[in-house]
């Protein structure tokens, strides 16, 4: 038992509703804000620690032992997703200080809404229930609903609504899955049903319940179901859009890569088969969609999909190597979607519109801003030494040793790719000749400077430093290959 | 009796999809309402129908009913309650803004 996982829950949580007592005051919000995401990585940092040095941590809410109550379990995966997801919500809480679209009384719930958004990430990452999974996922996608909402334009109340229908159905979609996977196993604890589907086997029954869940994962975490994404991700203020990029696909990851390593990894040959093939096809299409757009919003949130696939491909392959450098590249995925989201949103803050033809020249007026953009790309693209090189090149080595060169050239074609549509908007709006006179600026891009900052720190931290972070992620990739830890510590006794 | 209730899922499951397929906005809105309850009936029938006493401890007998699957389906019917209300004034909000109910209308330009 350890008391210290309710803290990344539950003090956002604590702090979300205090903010909603003090709407008139946005400054004070922002410090509750604030602190209370910095107690939660303190937490999550002792999480991890404690992961390294002691083994998975684990918390029966209310004293209910494993399989009847339910369970918090921290292993250094859902540690190190918890500490990222925190830092991002950090910077994100930072760049809507400033949050230019938002005017009057919609401002006031701009910052509860973030924290509550974090609140259902931090509990998608951390729980050991499945039906708790569902939760928190709805936790994660009320809040996500008012904020796209929130502002009230023409366009954001026709995203959302597209953006609620869809997720409406999946989520039922979830109800169904768990409750065949209820009548067939009996039991909802995540380590219960990894054993229990271990001692079962799995058969076509079960294997067809996982493609089930396959499918509504996939659409949270737009895998080959991302026809709903460039909507919604164009539509609500800079600042929101960045903590979408961020989090809330990776949610979906995260109960992909969960499921499928924990409970049903008895069938590679028909779900990881299906996943690696969805990845590969997700980075076309992201790719096409990518360099089809002439807007900054749309080149940026086709680039999210197309990281996707890229990840699932890692998945898919499910060897040690593979999943090593799908989880480095997930969480450089994290930090790099959410630093190029808050550039990007800071450029169409300063020109006042999203059209490239319309931009030019910005690099005169913010040239911190201009170079951060240039080298945020470069670690989409996976230039060393920035941070997404260390996963590309373990999944793409995976990818050549088992044989999938196909795949492989796909994810290597389209990173170019996605390197040329962040160009052209590198390119389009910071070279030239401006077309703004001084005084012209519709916003000084100022509360872009210091989130920006953090994170090319972090992403040069995780490139340089990466033997450093291959430490910390080697008992995470063990966990997720030996179940038998995690089934351990959550059912074992004597802990307690 | 679980048969029946099964097959009546299935009837509400196709209706409601034969609803969300509408491009009326409140049709739409029906029938992911009737989707949820589908799916609700489908929960509690597939882990058995009253087949044994109420599971307290008072009641002295052989089998008990197993009382989660009624646990998991009072969470979902609150979120889905809250989850409708929501969406219908989302809905609201969106016809008086723009004048539109039919999905074909809200499709969206690019240029925006």
């Amino acid at each position: 038992m350890n008391n210290l996982l309710i803290v990344p829950i539950g003090l956002p949580l604590v702090a979300a509703m205090a903010a909603v007592f003090l709407q008139k005051r946005p400054k004070l919000q922002l410090a509750v804000g604030l602190a209370s995401l910095l107690g939660a990585l303190a937490a999550a940092a002792a999480l991890a620690f404690q992961n390294k040095h002691a083994g998975i941590q684990v918390l029966h809410i209310g004293g209910w032992e494993a399989p009847f109550g339910i369970t918090l379990v921290a292993d250094m995966t859902a540690s190190l997703l918890v500490l990222a997801a925190v830092i991002i919500a950090i910077c994100c809480l930072l760049f809507a200080w400033d949050p230019q679209p938002l005017a009057g009384h919609h401002r006031h719930y701009l910052f509860p809404l973030m924290l509550l958004l974090t609140v259902g990430v931090n509990g998608s990452f951390l729980t050991g229930d499945i039906f708790n999974l569902f939760v928190f996922f709805e936790v994660t996608l009320i809040a996500s609903y008012v904020l796209l909402a929130l502002g009230g334009t023409k366009m954001q109340l026709r995203e959302s609504i597209k953006y609620v229908l869809i997720n409406m159905i999946s989520s039922t979609v979830f109800v169904v899955a768990v409750a065949f996977l209820y009548s067939l196993l009996g039991t909802l604890n995540m380590a219960h049903l990894s054993q229990r589907v271990a001692e079962a086997g799995q058969n076509g029954m079960l294997t067809t319940v996982s493609l089930l869940f396959l499918v509504v994962f996939a659409t949270k975490a737009a895998l080959l179901l991302f026809f709903w994404l460039p909507g919604p991700y164009s539509a609500p203020p800079a600042a929101v859009t960045a903590l979408f990029a961020a989090l809330l696909t990776k949610v979906g990851i995260y109960a992909i890569l969960r499921m499928f390593t924990l409970m049903f990894s008895h069938r590679p040959d028909i779900t990881h088969t299906a996943m690696i093939a969805m990845g590969a096809v997700t980075m076309l299409l992201g790719a096409f969609g990518a360099v089809s757009h002439s807007g900054i919003r749309r080149i940026l949130a086709w680039n999210v999909i197309l990281s996707v696939g890229f990840i699932l491909f890692g998945i898919g392959m499910a060897d040690e190597q593979s999943l090593t450098g799908a989880f480095v590249y997930l969480i450089h995925d994290i930090v790099t979607k959410a630093w190029i989201f808050i550039l990007g949103g800071a450029v169409i803050a300063i020109a006042g519109t999203d059209q490239l033809r319309e931009i030019k020249g910005l690099i005169r007026y913010r040239p911190q801003l201009g170079w951060m953009f240039l080298l945020a790309a470069m670690a989409i693209a996976g230039v060393p030494p920035l941070s997404g090189f260390t996963g590309k090149v373990l999944i793409l080595k995976s990818g050549v040793e088992q044989g999938a060169f196909i795949t492989s050239i796909i994810g290597l074609l389209t990173s170019l790719i996605a390197f040329y549509s962040l160009l052209k908007v590198f390119i389009g709006s910071f070279w030239g000749e401006t077309l703004l006179n001084e005084g012209e600026q519709y916003d000084t891009g100022r509360s872009a400077v210091l989130p920006g900052l953090i994170l090319c720190a972090l992403s040069l931290g995780l490139g340089i430093g990466s033997g450093f972070v291959l430490e910390w992620v080697e008992p995470a990739v063990d966990t997720l290959l030996n179940p038998s830890a995690y089934i351990q510590s959550v059912l074992g006794t004597g802990d307690g | 009796m679980e048969t029946m209730i099964i097959i009546l899922a299935g009837i509400l499951f196709s209706i409601g999809t034969y609803m969300l397929l509408s491009k009326n906005l409140l049709r739409i809105i029906f029938g992911t309402g009737l989707y949820t309850h589908a799916s609700h009936l489908m929960l509690m029938a597939v882990a058995g129908l009253k087949n044994g006493a109420a599971p307290l401890i008072g009641e002295n007998a052989e089998r008990f009913v197993d009382p989660l699957p009624q646990a998991l389906i009072l969470t979902s019917i609150v979120i889905n309650f809250s989850l409708t209300a929501l969406i219908l004034v989302l809905g609201y909000r969106t016809y008086i803004e723009t004048g539109f109910e039919d999905m074909r209308q809200l499709k969206g330009m690019d240029h925006e």
